[in-house]
């Protein structure tokens, strides 16, 4: 059984650990706030210039001059502090970001990143996720394995890239991908998720973590 | 005595700075920090051909989104302007013409301009279409893309309280683009919900000195939106 978005975002959060500075993309990212392991402590980055950024404010509570790079009303912590763009592109550029967790349209073996631009449609723009994708040091990648049936782990990528080389792990609700370069590997695999459907569901090239191996007896 | 950098309105703030065809810089990120009550005096003035700077393109009737109604955009420097319908028909007929940068490379591009510097090399964007057509080189084995630092005739933007030297401080996540674009522009115009005399402002707690603003006005009101109301139930 495929994992739902939560368990994704689960999944995600393992990734964290503790003082770790996070920027979480928009879409299924957004729930990795809900799966910071226990006794672990990270603080939320917002690309607007907010660093330590709290859950969405109790109704009534709403501020207009408080919100997230997604715009959504959110609330302040202990710890949050507030800088221009150029400073929280700074801390992004400038590696102090610890980790980026983002969506994606199509990843291909080689960690090349698409997630902006659909040739013919309106282009929203990239916002901050090039940046993001080439300044923070782990990159992770949270998405459906598959778009209208259609592969999106590619040999590579048929879209406007984001980033070249970019990607460190893959998660879907399929399985979870490292990305060395060259080559992906297989190392997590979602509960009665057979190998011979994610080889189905993935036109990149892929091997087999040997740990993985023996737990699913491939 | 210094002239005075207070201004009665908008209209009055902005009066002998605009003409057609320039380039101004807006401050605000989505809805929040926008200087929205210049944005409607710059409607009003009638002035067209702009080239606006700007994270975000506003919405459908709000922020920059009121000045592409009426056409007074000829282009926009951005990073994203997902939210407005109006910019993507202007956009699809050709009417608009779009540069997108990267949110940091705009941000850096502004800063540099303030500071000074013509141009700089980053990460973001090497091995991209953001790449094609600008200098690339190599640092310590990794390729850098060379972006220029940009100015504008005019900066537009929102801070919460200034006093009248024009020492400016924000509000929160209403100060984004606002103190880069304040450096950026030849001229810059701020409007404010709080106005204190000189001295009123702990000069520690200043973000944005005040060599930055030329021109500043105190709006009776300043409507502030919010784009997306999210919020948790009470437990």
């Amino acid at each position: 059984m495929a994992w739902t978005r939560d368990q994704m975002a689960a999944r995600a959060g393992k990734e964290l650990q503790d003082g770790f500075y996070v920027n979480l993309g928009i879409g299924i990212p957004t729930l990795v706030a809900n799966h910071v392991p226990p006794g672990i402590s990270v603080q939320f980055h917002s690309e607007n210039g907010m660093l330590g950024m709290g859950p969405f404010p109790f109704e009534g509570e709403e501020d207009p001059d408080l919100i997230n790079a997604g715009k959504q009303t959110v609330t302040v912590l202990p710890t949050t502090s507030f800088f221009d763009s150029a400073t929280s592109f700074a801390m992004i550029r400038g590696g102090h970001i610890q980790i980026s967790i983002l969506g994606a349209l199509q990843v291909a073996e080689n960690g090349d990143l698409a997630n902006w631009a659909i040739p013919g449609k309106m282009v929203k723009g990239m916002g901050g996720a090039m940046d993001l994708v080439a300044g923070v040091p782990r990159v992770v990648v949270l998405m459906e394995h598959t778009a209208g049936g259609k592969a999106k782990i590619l040999k590579k990528c048929a879209l406007p890239l984001t980033g070249a080389g970019v990607v460190n792990l893959v998660i879907t609700d399929l399985g979870v991908f490292e990305v060395a370069r060259p080559g992906l590997t297989l190392i997590d695999i979602a509960p009665e998720v057979t190998l011979d459907e994610i080889k189905s569901k993935t036109e990149a090239d892929f091997k087999v973590a040997p740990e993985l191996q023996q737990r699913i007896g491939a | 005595m210094a002239v005075s950098k207070i201004y009665p309105s908008a209209e009055k703030a902005l009066a002998g700075l605009l003409r057609d065809g320039m380039t101004i810089m807006s401050g605000g990120f989505g809805l929040c920090g926008i200087p929205s009550v210049l944005i409607e005096a710059i409607r009003a003035s009638g002035v067209k051909d702009l080239t606006v700077v700007s994270n975000n393109a506003g919405i459908d009737d709000a922020g920059l989104g009121i000045l592409l109604q009426t056409r007074q955009i000829k282009k926009m420097i951005s990073s994203y302007v997902g939210e407005n319908a109006t910019f993507a028909k202007q956009y699809l007929a050709g009417e608009l013409e779009i540069e997108f940068n990267p949110q940091g490379t705009l941000a850096e591009r502004i800063r540099a301009g303030g500071a000074g510097v013509p141009a700089f090399f980053t990460r973001t964007g090497a091995g991209t279409d953001v790449a094609k057509g600008k200098e690339e080189r190599e640092f310590d084995g990794k390729m850098y893309v060379m972006e220029r630092g940009l100015r504008a005739d005019l900066s537009i933007i929102h801070a919460w309280k200034a006093d009248t030297e024009g020492n400016l401080v924000y509000r929160m996540s209403a100060r984004n683009f606002n103190p880069i674009m304040a450096m950026a522009g030849a001229t810059t115009v701020v409007q404010v919900e709080e106005l204190v005399e000189a001295g009123q402002i702990d000069p520690d707690h200043i973000v944005t000195p005040g060599i930055f603003v030329q021109r500043i006005v105190h709006p009776e009101k300043i409507d502030k939106r919010i784009e997306q109301r999210t919020t948790r139930p009470r437990a």
